[in-house]
């Protein structure tokens, strides 16, 4: 069946009035406005466009694209909406092509649902319906199926999105966090710490002004172009909550080995670290929205390292440590000083220091 | 960053590190007694971890960690008495991020904010006023919280929000002096401290003078310290230096901040807001006299403790915990009893669990753990 001929006869809904109110997520006519308005309209494409309760897709165009499937699920509360270097929007797509493409995954489906709270401005839904259909579109991912809920003022913050994802493994590829071995390189694609700075400062109340940006992008290409340049890499995690020192904790513990970082290989921006400086943080905790943190073979090391700095998104790529036989589960850091000190999980979030 | 790469040299730390290795090499330090120099501040025992100094320095120097961190010698009914006040009904109870933790007898501030009251971080006790410059329908207190560092900032501000006749701001005060404290660690018996290094930044308030006694008195050397990695080695050699021609003196390595009679405005804020308490209860320590100060009657409408019922039931530290052998440096962290065990950052029992900059949550988290693997 030709959806999009289908999609394309019917008319779609318009919202006429300037925010979003409880009948907007009531089941009727208003609710139906809002959907085909905001993210109908964003969104056009072929699985979605019928309108069903779920999205439906043939198993061999999957199959086509690798063995396994790939599924996973992300939901996304960022506070403001809007932050220099992107969105809510962007963010819930990148962050889910993500987690998919960190496991090898090529990205294919997104589902979108949002819970809003009553008082958003339509406007403000269009722009990120749109933007999440940009970044959808750029990493050739289509969000297929979505869900629409709007909740009395206070019970959300201003709008919270949950993404779903689907991708494929290809045939023979098994990352794993648990694969680790000493003698392994430990990679990053860029600079720490950008995103988590990035939404400090834009939340206005620390009153410190910086030109810092989130990283926020989709890393599947880049993964891709990995991948290929050292098939043997062991695993690739996305450093986002807990930031760096949290991935390799995590690493270190489920592969029973210790994990060494030099503190002058692992790229910060001066800016962020000034701005950690200040506020008493540590920028190894940082969230990051389009950093992944490898753990490659010594002897596929150096080509993976080239590859991802031929890639626009790694070009601040490099090696910052090494697997080793020490205490299993320890993360250590040799800091510029010549000193070494113990990176450990957080204990809950960071707070900043009182002098 | 300028102004800080430079002290974070680790060439220099090399030669400063060479420099020092000689020094404890033309002096007679047995095996079994190092010479054990503390840090009063909690901000020179988070550069010390963060840095890794203390693997870097000859084993016959130990460095003792010091009551300096305000969160962590903070008792618990003092943070009852902040739940307590944060629950009023339209209450804003604005705090430093770092209090948030700190355990109560029955819960953080964290764990009240959880429940509903309304408790917001911030950076500077003016952040404070203006929440109540915004929010005129509401009470906002400010927890003032922290050695001579923090107290002028809230003493100014307590002066802005009478020049300005703001009604609805005031403080909960527990702002504490550190010359009471050094001198109960001085006098506290089975004490065995060869030198200090002095606190950095509550030094740019008061000076070096107030020290004097620990010199004269004592027969102690101090030296005060910045908080950079090589201020810090700096400050050890100079102790050392000091141990070894037999001088106990009070040295100022940080004065490129800290003016030898402290800042007068500042200072001036301070006697014209505060007045001394008779005594103030810290967590491991118990009272100390003359440790803390209080608002003065003057500027008691903007005194939190006068304008609210304020519980202040004394909570007895739990029995098992040994934070203020710790923190006179009788015991190290890893001979505590509880240490690891019933008391770890996720469930701190002591205070010196709770902040980065406690001596015990620092060895936890950044490196004493060697250590203490072969002290068990």
């Amino acid at each position: 069946m030709n959806v999009a001929s289908f999609i394309r006869t019917r008319r779609l809904g318009k919202v006429n009035v300037d925010t979003v109110t409880l009948a907007h997520g009531g089941g009727g006519k208003a609710m139906k406005d809002l959907i085909d308005d905001v993210f109908v309209t964003a969104f056009d494409n072929h699985a979605l466009a019928p309108l069903e309760d779920q999205a439906r897709f043939a198993l061999a165009e999957l199959a086509a694209h690798g063995d396994r499937l790939a599924f996973t699920t992300d939901s996304f509360v960022v506070d403001p909406l809007f932050f220099p270097g992107g969105n809510i929007g962007e963010l819930a797509v990148c962050g889910t092509v993500n987690d998919l493409a960190v496991g090898g995954a090529t990205p294919l489906y997104l589902s979108c649902a949002v819970i809003a709270e009553e008082g958003i401005e339509v406007d403000v839904l269009r722009r990120i319906a749109r933007s999440m259909a940009k970044t959808a579109k750029e990493a050739g991912v289509q969000i297929v199926t979505g869900d629409t809920k709007v909740v009395e003022r206070g019970a959300c913050d201003k709008l919270f999105i949950t993404t779903t994802g689907i991708g494929v493994i290809r045939q023979r590829l098994t990352l794993g966090v648990h694969t680790a071995r000493p003698g392994d390189m430990v990679l990053v694609n860029g600079l720490l710490g950008d995103h988590g700075a990035a939404i400090l400062c834009a939340r206005g109340d620390m009153a410190l002004d910086t030109v810092i940006k989130s990283d926020c992008a989709c890393l599947h290409g880049l993964i891709e172009t990995l991948l290929t340049a050292a098939p043997g890499v062991r695993f690739v995690r996305d450093a986002t909550r807990g930031g760096l020192a949290t991935v390799l904790n995590e690493i270190a513990e489920a592969s029973q080995v210790s994990i060494e970082i030099d503190e002058a290989a692992t790229p910060i921006r001066e800016d962020v670290k000034a701005f950690c400086e200040i506020l008493g943080l540590d920028p190894l905790y940082l969230a990051n929205e389009g950093k992944i943190v490898m753990v490659v073979p010594p002897g596929e090391a150096d080509a993976a390292l080239a590859a991802m700095r031929a890639h626009p998104l790694g070009q601040g790529a490099n090696i910052i440590g090494q697997v080793g036989q020490g205490e299993a589960g320890r993360v250590t850091m040799r800091t510029v000083f010549g000193g070494r000190r113990i990176v450990d999980m957080l204990v809950g979030e960071q707070l900043p220091r009182i002098c | 960053m300028k102004y800080l790469d430079e002290f974070r040299d680790g060439k220099k730390a090399r030669v400063l590190i060479k420099e020092i290795e000689a020094l404890v090499s033309t002096m007679t330090i047995p095996a079994a007694r190092p010479l054990y120099i503390m840090e009063v501040c909690g901000g020179h025992t988070h550069s010390i971890f963060r840095y890794g100094l203390e693997g870097m320095l000859p084993k016959e120097i130990e460095l003792i960690h010091g009551p300096g961190c305000p969160v962590c010698v903070l008792p618990m009914g003092r943070v009852d008495d902040c739940v307590s006040i944060a629950e009023n009904p339209n209450m804003i109870f604005a705090t430093f991020g770092d209090a948030m933790r700190v355990p109560g007898s029955k819960k953080s501030l964290l764990q009240a904010k959880a429940e509903g009251a309304d408790i917001r971080m911030v950076y500077s006790p003016m952040d404070a006023l203006a929440l109540a410059r915004k929010n005129r329908d509401r009470e906002v207190v400010f927890f003032g919280l922290g050695f001579e560092t923090t107290m002028p900032s809230t003493a100014l501000t307590i002066l802005q929000a009478e020049a300005e006749g703001i009604r609805n701001f005031s403080v909960f005060c527990n702002h504490i002096t550190i010359v009471p404290t050094i001198k109960a660690i001085l006098d506290s018996p089975g004490l065995q401290l060869d030198g200090f290094l002095g606190p950095g930044h509550v030094s740019m308030v008061i000076g070096t003078g107030p020290y004097e006694f620990i010199a004269n008195f004592y027969k102690k050397p101090m030296v005060v310290a910045g908080f950079e990695p090589l201020d810090i080695l700096q400050s050890i050699w100079m102790v050392l230096k000091q141990i070894k021609e037999g001088r106990a003196d009070i040295e100022n390595q940080y004065a490129r901040i800290v003016p030898k009679d402290g800042n007068a405005a500042a200072l001036r804020a301070v006697s014209r807001v505060y007045e001394l308490r008779e005594f103030f209860e810290w967590r491991g320590l118990g009272s100390i006299d003359h440790s803390g100060v209080k608002l003065r009657d003057e500027y008691g409408r903007f005194d939190a403790e006068q304008k609210f019922a304020v519980p202040n039931v004394k909570i007895a530290d739990p029995k098992s915990c040994q934070c203020g052998e710790v923190l006179k440096g009788v015991i190290k962290p890893w001979q505590c009893k509880v240490f690891g065990s019933a008391c770890t950052p996720e469930t701190p029992l002591g205070a010196l669990m709770v902040s980065s900059e406690g001596a015990c949550a620092a060895y936890y988290q950044y490196g004493g753990l060697k250590r203490y693997k072969e002290a068990v």
